[in-house]
């Protein structure tokens, strides 16, 4: 038996793979029948908007939104975790069901996943949700003091620490570390994650995921995406990529730049084109397929899902749009040695 | 520090000043507690070179782990500090930790080793790794710190060995081999440095993948206190340890003399004791340091000194070398002390661009350092305009005026501007017309103007006629002034069969900058020396037009016979259909990815700096100039990419085809449209081809070709901010950028093509060298060169293109704007093959002019050059 990342890796070099899209909009349009948010947990804040808390609570529904999922044609199943680590859920007072939460969240995942490959035959593989937290280890959220951080290196990679074990012994197959606004909190979640590793045994592999908070391509910590592959490439990562930021059309510059130089597989999931002046998405599923479409002529990626607003309609489209593409060939490394600031530097070898 | 600048990649600098053990204002700024201070220091070294910045705070005084930790949280708050790379730098592992849990790109730790045994040793090492930073690891082993070359290599081996089994990546390794002190009357010490040297080769070649860097500073430990001998040790030291492959250093860049401006005295003593080639090498250094103690810094002195000189000399010796600082206020301390405002142009200011003049025509002056003073001196006259217009003077004309332009439906400028300004700098009055300059606004300015002569230029085929045109609507005006003709596409042959019939007053081709003055001073003169050039020039091409008369078409075959002697096609060679068939648009590929593409020659060509890159830049000759522009060049190459100045934007499409003789028929959507191409008609050798590019298409069945169209926008507003400076020399320079932009995103494009849109190249891995060299199967032909001389097939293939190619549009004469563009088709036989049409007889052209649908005279327009 190969194990996930081997499996993962021969199966993508036959076909652009798919991954899921994502819960909160589906959350938001499910009708939660009768269960709550808060369930009988009996905690003291109100408990509406705590998505990863529906893991326990209403597991059902949770599941419900993952088969739809898998349904449409996903090959990679990620669990409903965005939010699941001690500091965002601080704000809902619920940071002691971190591990219930997560454990919960992967054995949904896990089972549905299982349930899917033994109907077709496919491989699906789980990966474990990790977000960035409501915390940047990069910035002063203080003015008068830029030397200040709301939390520091070690604080936050225990807290990823604490939700990776909780997902592992759900029965994930990788760790998604997505949505990165700051490069330094990713930093310590390939921390948490490669320590975790060591303390396992056996291998965890790693998907990273950045996204960009305006056009010029660079995230919120000031990282442009080669700078950014600089920084996390030694986590030697299953795949890199892009994720959320804006819809397909306008991350494709900065998808080519790192597909330029990534030696590894590149995943990318974009949003359902940009929010209208309501803040929701309305690019319909096709077009968000005719995007990737692009994306797969111009060979930037091996695996494509998508982001904010879009549901398993898009997936399905996407699903359509990548079945006989040929996946993006891996660039070869040429020994050149990477460094970074907010700018790559590179030093021939 | 040219020298340095000049390795350019090969040398990193690592900025030392954010050092407590190497900076006593540092040091104290920090034991103060005054931060704010501390950054403007990493801000300052970052603004003068510095590529990565060196932190280090073991000071006894300090708590380490807090001020590296506030100090480099503090600096990733400044993004102009933040771009480049840090270097955590203590001798305290727990410092070193805190440091990597703050930085957020991927630092380099300085340092490990192998001090405490392996075990600790690869426990650091991984701990390095997992925080994602790359290391410095010091020759440094369980008995001590490595001093003999061997020890050194012995150690780094050891290390390299432990490091890359336990799956740390060699391109993450530094090696500091230890820089100790020389020259300190111990004779142990004496092979120091050499040891140093020989052991960065040794590792360099046995260990794969690694950099090699050191301290500069212990380097000259004993001549603490005097700052010229420790620059010049310094820079020895670099000069023969950086061919060595010491990559990078710990050094103050702003602080390293060029090798070879030093005192020859104190280099060949400083270079006795880094070579250890004599055995009093130490005395006899010891002995005339003492002398050079108080010399100051060679620049620095002369920076004081010369500012001290009386206002014309430093009007002179600004303009002479180029420096722009105070050419204002210097200016206007001349313009008070003279009688008329004009009279500080026609004496001080013309004096020194007449020595810039004499220095240039013997040789010792180059192009580049014409245009940097050219730009002293618009300067100055620009400050001196309003007061001169205010005096209601009509200005005097200087040597002589002269109306240049670029002609109608050419958009190529480069070489006008140079032309210019070199003729500026030796006293000419230049009116310049600018590009897509119509006839008649050439005559109405040389009218207005009263102009001495007319200077026309173009880059592309249709230019030469519109100069005929040019050159007859003058006759008809009844003209008499001297027309000068340049520009790429045109030539001697050219102006003496087509040009100097049509106009009776005198024509001459002027081959590049550096004659034109030489031209225009004989044409202006009132000597025997304008009699004499317009004379032999006239009988010169009078001898060119009878010779050519006789020739006839004798020398070539029939295009039948051509036709019957064409490249054998073979199948063998033929490419596969394309895995991504149809229009691939590019919206901007990243500048910085076009970068290492660049083929440097024609850059420097464009400057008329004669020699190939990277060989140019040690030119005995031009080598000093060489260096300073492509410094130059790589600074502003630097902003455009980091502020995003340009925006290169390309479009490809790979389609079906068939071929019918020398016509390729594209399918593009449901069309076919028809490309024709021109065959060798030249007799040739038994066993050589008549070439013609359909050669490389399947006569019998389905075959692709390709075509491609790439454009580097956004110059424009950079141009009008140099324009508004009086600044040519950026001017110039982002337009030759821009240029190799353009080419090097064409090149870029093609291997994309060939390794993943048609694909059939998929494991090319060439280097840039190869790629210039062109070492890869398939070629891309451009309309207008010699493969595919005919620009108007650029209407034919933009449509293939689709809506709006890269943006490129196209003008009256097939021009491309913006003018930093590239088009062309994509062959990918592996036979097909770069040649010249070269010269074509009238029954190809009516053949052709059949085939692309035109009548002979439009034809022949199109094709001159292939005719004459």
């Amino acid at each position: 038996m190969s194990t996930p990342a081997a499996s993962f890796r021969s199966e993508a070099a036959k076909r652009i793979l798919v991954k899921d899209g994502a819960y909160g909009t589906l959350i938001q349009a499910e009708k939660l029948d009768g269960c709550t948010y808060g369930g009988d947990l009996g905690l003291s804040r109100d408990q509406r908007g705590n998505n990863d808390l529906l893991n326990l609570t209403c597991p059902g529904v949770i599941e419900d939104i993952c088969e739809r999922f898998a349904a449409a044609g996903a090959d990679v199943l990620a669990t409903n975790t965005f939010n699941a680590n001690a500091i965002s859920q601080a704000d809902y007072g619920a940071e002691a069901y971190v591990d219930d939460i997560n454990r919960a969240a992967a054995r949904i995942t896990r089972t549905v996943a299982d349930r899917w490959a033994a109907k077709d035959g496919r491989p699906r593989w789980v990966a474990g949700a990790l977000g960035p937290t409501n915390k940047t280890l990069s910035l002063s959220p203080n003015v008068n003091d830029p030397a200040f951080r709301e939390v520091d290196f070690d604080t936050v990679k225990a807290v990823y620490r604490e939700q990776i074990d909780a997902l592992v012994e759900g029965g994930i197959d990788l760790v998604l570390i997505e949505t990165i606004f700051d490069t330094l909190n990713a930093k310590a979640a390939i921390m948490a994650a490669l320590e975790a590793e060591r303390a396992l045994g056996r291998e965890l592999p790693i998907m990273i995921s950045m996204t960009l908070t305006d056009l010029s391509g660079r995230n919120l910590s000031g990282h442009t995406v080669e700078a950014f592959w600089a920084s996390v490439r030694h986590a030697r990562p299953l795949t890199i990529g892009l994720n959320c930021s804006f819809g397909a059309q306008q991350l494709r510059p900065h998808l080519a730049a790192l597909s330029a130089q990534a030696d590894t597989l590149v995943m990318a999931y974009p949003n359902a084109g940009l929010p209208n002046e309501l803040g929701e998405y309305d690019e319909a599923a096709e077009e968000t397929a005719a995007q990737v479409r692009e994306w797969l002529d111009d060979g930037l990626v091996n695996v494509v899902g998508g982001c904010c607003g879009t549901t398993p309609e898009h997936i399905a489209a996407i699903a359509k749009v990548v079945a006989g593409a040929s996946p993006r060939a891996i660039p070869h490394t040429n020994g050149h040695t990477l460094l970074a600031g907010l700018e790559p530097m590179v030093l021939a070898a | 520090m040219s020298d340095f600048a000049s390795a350019g990649a090969r040398f990193v600098n690592i900025g030392e000043r954010t050092n407590v053990t190497g900076s006593a204002k540092f040091k104290k700024l920090v034991l103060a507690g005054d931060y704010d201070a501390a950054v403007e220091v990493a801000r300052q070294q970052v603004e003068a070179g510095a590529q990565i910045v060196d932190v280090n705070m073991d000071e006894a005084l300090l708590d380490g782990v807090q001020a590296m930790t506030i100090f480099l949280k503090r600096i990733a708050a400044e993004p102009d500090i933040a771009r480049v790379p840090v270097m955590i730098d203590s001798s305290k592992w727990s410092v070193i930790e805190a440091g990597l849990k703050c930085v957020s790109g991927k630092p380099i730790v300085n340092s490990i080793s192998l001090k405490e045994g392996e075990e600790a040793f690869l426990e650091q090492a991984s701990t390095v790794r997992a925080y994602g930073a790359a290391v410095v690891v010091m020759a440094f082993d369980e008995t001590g710190q490595a001093d003999s070359a061997a020890r050194k290599v012995e150690i780094c081996q050891r290390a390299y060995k432990l490091l890359t089994s336990n799956g740390f990546p060699a391109e993450d390794i530094i090696f500091d081999p230890n820089v100790f002190a020389v020259a300190t009357g111990i004779d142990e010490h004496r092979r120091y440095a050499l040891d140093f040297i020989d052991a960065a080769r040794e590792i360099r070649a046995t260990c794969p993948g690694v950099h090699i860097s050191g301290g500069l500073s212990n380097l000259s430990f004993s001549f603490r206190g005097n700052e010229p001998v420790r620059r010049a040790m310094h820079s020895v030291f670099l000069y023969h340890a950086i061919p060595a492959g010491m990559d990078m250093g710990i050094v103050n860049a702003g602080q390293l003399d060029v090798y070879d401006q030093i005192d020859p005295e104190l280099r060949d003593a400083c270079e006795d004791v880094i070579l250890d080639r004599r055995d009093d090498a130490t005395e006899r250094l010891i002995t005339i340091a003492e002398r050079f103690k108080h010399v100051d810094p060679a620049t620095e002195k002369k920076e004081a000194e010369w500012r001290a000189w009386p206002v014309a000399q430093r009007l002179a010796h600004a303009l002479v070398k180029g420096i722009d600082a105070h050419i204002v206020e210097d200016t206007e301390e001349a313009r008070q002390a003279a009688e008329r405002p004009i009279h500080v142009i026609e004496g001080p200011l013309m004096d020194g661009m007449n020595v810039v003049g004499d220095l240039f025509g013997s040789g010792k002056m180059f192009l580049p350092q014409v245009v940097k003073s050219a730009r002293v001196m618009k300067r100055a006259v620009a400050h001196l305009l309003p007061f001169i217009e205010a005096e209601k003077d009509e200005s005097a004309k200087g040597k002589g005026r002269i109306v240049m332009a670029t002609v109608k439906g050419d958009v190529h400028d480069i070489g006008k501007n140079i032309v210019g300004v070199v003729l500026q700098c030796n006293g000419y009055e230049v009116v310049d017309l600018g590009v897509m300059t119509p006839w008649t606004e050439i005559l109405q300015s040389a009218n207005d103007n009263n102009a001495d002569i007319i200077g026309l230029s173009g880059l592309i085929t249709p230019s030469l006629d519109e100069m005929v045109t040019v050159a007859g609507e003058m006759e008809r005006a009844g003209m008499n002034l001297p027309l000068l003709i340049g520009g790429a596409t045109t030539s001697r042959a050219h102006t003496a069969l087509r040009i100097a019939p049509a106009y009776s007053g005198p024509v001459i081709h002027v081959l590049d900058a550096s004659r034109a003055v030489g031209v225009a001073s004989a044409l202006v003169s009132s000597g025997p020396q304008r009699a004499e050039l317009i004379d032999g020039t006239a009988a010169d091409y009078e001898a060119l037009r009878q010779s050519r008369a006789g020739r006839g078409d004798k020398d070539l075959a029939t295009i039948a016979d051509a036709r019957a002697n064409g490249f054998a096609y073979d199948p063998e060679g033929k490419a596969p259909p394309p895995l991504k068939p149809g229009i691939h648009q590019f919206g901007e590929w990243p500048l910085r990815d076009l970068r290492s593409n660049i083929d440097w020659t024609p850059f420097f060509r464009a400057w008329e700096l004669a020699g190939t890159y990277p060989a140019i830049l040690d030119d005995p000759v031009v080598g000093e100039s060489a260096r300073n522009l492509f410094e130059d060049a790589q600074e502003m190459l630097n902003r455009i990419i980091v502020e995003h100045w340009l925006q290169p934007r390309g479009t490809v499409g790979l389609w079906r085809c068939r071929r019918d003789g020398d016509d390729v028929w594209v399918l593009a959507g449901n069309e076919e449209v028809r490309i024709p191409f021109l065959r060798q008609q030249i007799k040739k050798r038994e066993g050589r081809a008549n070439m013609c590019l359909a050669d490389f298409i399947d006569p019998d069945g389905e075959d692709w070709i390709g075509g491609f169209a790439v454009g580097i926008h956004g110059i424009q507003p950079h141009l009008d901010r140099f324009r508004a400076n009086n600044d040519d020399y950026s001017d110039i320079l982002l337009k030759a950028l821009a240029d190799r932009l353009a080419e090097a995103f064409a090149e870029r494009l093609h291997q994309h093509v060939r390794e993943n849109l048609w694909g059939y190249a998929a494991t090319e891995q060439l280097s840039n060298q190869d790629l210039i060299r062109e070492s890869y199967s398939g070629i891309r032909p451009a309309p207008g060169y010699p493969a595919c001389p005919d620009h108007s097939l650029k209407p034919l293939l933009f449509p293939l293109l689709g809506e709006d190619p890269a943006g490129v549009t196209l003008t009256d004469n097939f021009a491309m704007l913006p003018a930093s563009a590239v088009s062309g088709f994509y062959f990918g036989h592996r036979d097909s093959q770069y040649f010249g049409v070269a010269k074509i007889g009238q029954d190809q052209l009516a053949d052709y002019a059949e085939r692309r649908g035109v009548d002979i005279e439009t034809a022949t327009r199109w094709l001159r050059p292939n005719l004459d």
